[in-house]
């Protein structure tokens, strides 16, 4: 094997070394799992009362509100949209900082560096598939049962996780080059939340307001995820669907192309 | 040519390094809104932006050499004369400005001891995360694992987290894994200046063994009698060029003779001693000192963040860098917990400091918060000979060794 090294040259056998280097991105996940179920003494308990506690707080609000309505009981109805909420939130803030959180890596090994972001997505991957755990409880509960549009779920999951990479490669390198995005990513993840329909159904967002609405690419996938655990009882719309769809496509590419552009100046500028 | 592994031909490596006003040393995003906001009136009265904020550091310059199979490579240097950018830039951590540089075969690298360990993890997990990191495969790291385990010497301990090691302990484990690697060529920047004599003693030998396995390997320390045991050439950096390149014993003598000094104490502000310590005060008393007396030492620390002193010691090398003491200061209060903003100071004497007359480097190695720093080179300490017996002229320095001993003989005829 001949290894060339030369100004401009780090790209040549990018994917190739990332294909190399998977298991590493498992280890890094891994890594994170085993060190916060050692760290928090309720270990895998966190997981499941973070989304439970976020349940309890949006449907008292929802009844306060008086937003109760529908074929669906809310708890279902607003589980289904925290959970693929929080494993895009959880992965987005995650991968945005996990360059800054992993310097020393990043200063003292070689690795393609998106191995680092990738991982801090499967982490929350893990999570989120804990916290079904706790959807199939309630359901169950309930009697809501899925049908067949549960098969579709996967793909809904792996937007989010798709959208969430795209937006946390971006901010990830853009937090190398300016330390206050730090600061500016959880703000920008909290305000997410009350323009995405989490709380509420895309169907109780005024007609005017819905074309501007739906460019929120969570629109899509939470409406997605409603769609298909609950059997079609919350419709889907084409229109937002396709603009979810491609909002995460870009998202992805400009978020892999400006990765891309800046990695290999990270281990001097970390 | 067919034996040569790795050839480095021009390599330049330039640094950016950003000019701030604030002394910060990274970037904000609010100073670069505030830079782009009143750009339109800098283009008015005509200064130009971006060249202000940035200077030029070239780190290595022109830099050209060869390494045959199997050679074991010294390079040696003051400190920032670039060779942890070398090191860098040949286990493609970072890329060159300039130059190129053509390896045939697997690289690994070790630029510091257990890069990737975690504090919460037990030592069988980091053996194979830190190898993960390291580039071993998951396979090889089983196969390898009951070796790095006696290597380590750390079998009763592989379920305890490694935040209960002792220093050796977590040191011998680290190296072990870098040590069972098995690559064409093998970059080790100095870490064996950590440790204690008899993980040196045993690392060395590893190293030893490595490269009369036919592997290639580049060595950086400041243990010149190390790198002229272990290598047979050396390659010599000063400011970033190759001053020298040859057979280990001409390259670290031209390097010993041109004089270099050491950096010394601290440069008036204080020195990021660990990431949540600074260094506020490094002070010897009397420098120079009579050999065989009593030497004051006083330092400082302020603790930028809350912080726990588990380890602390004092450690004296001699010109040739070999460590002629260390100084334990743990039975005295440690663990220390800090919290932010708190300073402790380490005030006391060495009794007696019976050296022979030469400059000897003093520094300190710690450890904080799980984290582990050394700093080696922090003062120059001289040291005067005692005054020589009425009527004989002391042996030269070079022929005393290190300890002045002190004597006392009866001499009888029979
Ligand atoms: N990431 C960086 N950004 C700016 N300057 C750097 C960076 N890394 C190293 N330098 C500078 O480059 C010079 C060479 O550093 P280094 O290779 O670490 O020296 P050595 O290992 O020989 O002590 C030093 O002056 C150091 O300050
Ligand atoms: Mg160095």
């Amino acid at each position: 094997m001949k290894i060339v090294i030369e100004p401009g040259r780090a790209a040549a056998h990018y994917w190739r070394d990332l294909w190399r280097y998977r298991e590493l991105m498992s280890f890094l996940a891994w890594r994170d799992i085993t060190v916060r179920y050692k760290q928090t003494a309720i270990g895998v308990a966190w997981a499941i009362i973070r989304p439970a506690l976020t349940l309890l707080v949006f449907v008292a609000f929802r009844r306060m509100a008086g937003l109760t309505a529908g074929a669906v009981p809310d708890v279902i109805l607003v589980l289904a949209a925290v959970l693929p909420w929080q494993f895009f939130s959880t992965a987005l803030s995650e991968s945005a900082a996990s360059l800054i959180s992993n310097t020393g890596l990043i200063s003292k090994v070689y690795f393609p560096r998106m191995i680092v972001p990738a991982s801090a997505v499967v982490t929350a991957f893990v999570d989120f598939v804990v916290t079904l755990a706790l959807l199939a409880v309630l359901m169950a509960w309930y009697g809501v049962t899925p049908d067949v549009r549960l098969w579709a779920l996967p793909l809904f999951v792996l937007q989010a996780g798709a959208l969430a990479f795209g937006l946390g490669l971006g901010l990830a390198a853009l937090s190398v080059t300016f330390r206050d995005f730090r600061y500016v990513v959880p703000f920008a993840v909290q305000l997410g939340l009350f323009v995405s329909p989490v709380a509420f159904a895309t169907s109780q967002v005024p007609a005017a307001w819905r074309t501007i609405y739906s460019l929120n690419p969570l629109v899509g996938i939470i409406d997605g995820f409603r769609w298909s655990i609950l059997g079609g009882r919350v419709p889907i719309d084409a229109a937002v669907m396709a603009m979810s769809v491609a909002v995460t496509l870009v998202a992805l590419v400009a978020g892999t192309w400006y990765f891309r552009r800046t990695e290999r100046g990270f281990a001097d500028a970390i | 040519m067919s034996d040569t592994v790795v050839s480095i031909e021009g390599l330049g490596k330039r640094y950016r390094v950003r000019r701030s006003q604030s002394g910060d040393r990274y970037q904000t995003l609010r100073d670069t809104l505030a830079h782009a906001a009143s750009a339109p009136l800098r283009w008015l009265s005509g200064t130009s932006s971006g060249a202000a904020v940035f200077d030029d550091f070239w780190a290595l310059r022109d830099v050209s050499f060869g390494i045959s199979r199997g050679d074991v490579i010294g390079i040696v240097g003051r400190n920032g004369a670039g060779k942890s950018t070398l090191l860098k830039i040949l286990s493609r951590i970072t890329e060159p400005t300039t130059g190129r540089v053509t390896i045939d075969g697997r690289v690994a690298s070790l630029l510091e001891v257990g890069t990737g360990f975690h504090p919460e993890l037990t030592g069988r997990e980091n053996i194979f995360l830190n190898a993960a990191i390291l580039g071993m495969t998951r396979a090889e790291t089983t196969r390898k694992f009951d070796e790095i385990v006696a290597f380590a010497e750390v079998a009763p301990f592989l379920d305890t987290p490694v935040k209960r090691y002792s220093s050796g302990m977590y040191v011998r484990l680290a190296f072990a894994v870098a040590a069972h690697l098995e690559p064409d060529v093998l970059v080790v920047d100095e870490v064996l200046a950590v440790g204690d004599a008899s993980f040196q003693k045993k690392s060395l030998g590893k190293m030893h063994e490595v490269s009369r396995g036919g592997r290639t390997v580049l060595f950086v320390s400041h243990n010149m009698a190390a790198v002229q045991a272990l290598c047979t050439r050396a390659v010599w950096l000063d400011q970033g060029t190759l001053a020298r390149e040859g057979p280990v014993s001409e390259v670290v003598n031209a390097y010993l003779r041109s004089g270099e000094q050491p950096t010394t104490a601290l440069p008036g502000q204080p020195l990021r001693a660990a990431p949540s310590l600074d260094l506020l005060r490094f002070d010897l008393s009397p420098n120079p000192l009579t050999s065989g007396g009593r030497l004051n030492f006083d330092l400082a620390f302020r603790a930028r963040e809350a912080t726990t002193i588990s380890e602390l010691a004092l450690l004296i090398y001699s010109p040739l860098e070999v460590r002629v003491a260390i100084l334990d200061l743990r039975p005295f209060g440690c663990p220390i917990a800090l919290a932010a903003g708190d300073t402790q100071s380490f005030r006391g004497a060495f009794k007696s400091v019976p050296l022979v007359d030469g400059e000897y480097h003093v520094g300190f190695g710690l450890r904080a918060s799980g984290h582990a720093a050394d700093h080696l080179r922090l003062a120059v300490l001289r040291v005067l000979g005692p005054p020589p017996s009425a009527g004989i002229v002391p042996y030269a320095p070079e022929y005393r060794g290190v300890v002045e001993m002190e004597l006392e003989v009866s001499p009888a005829h029979g």
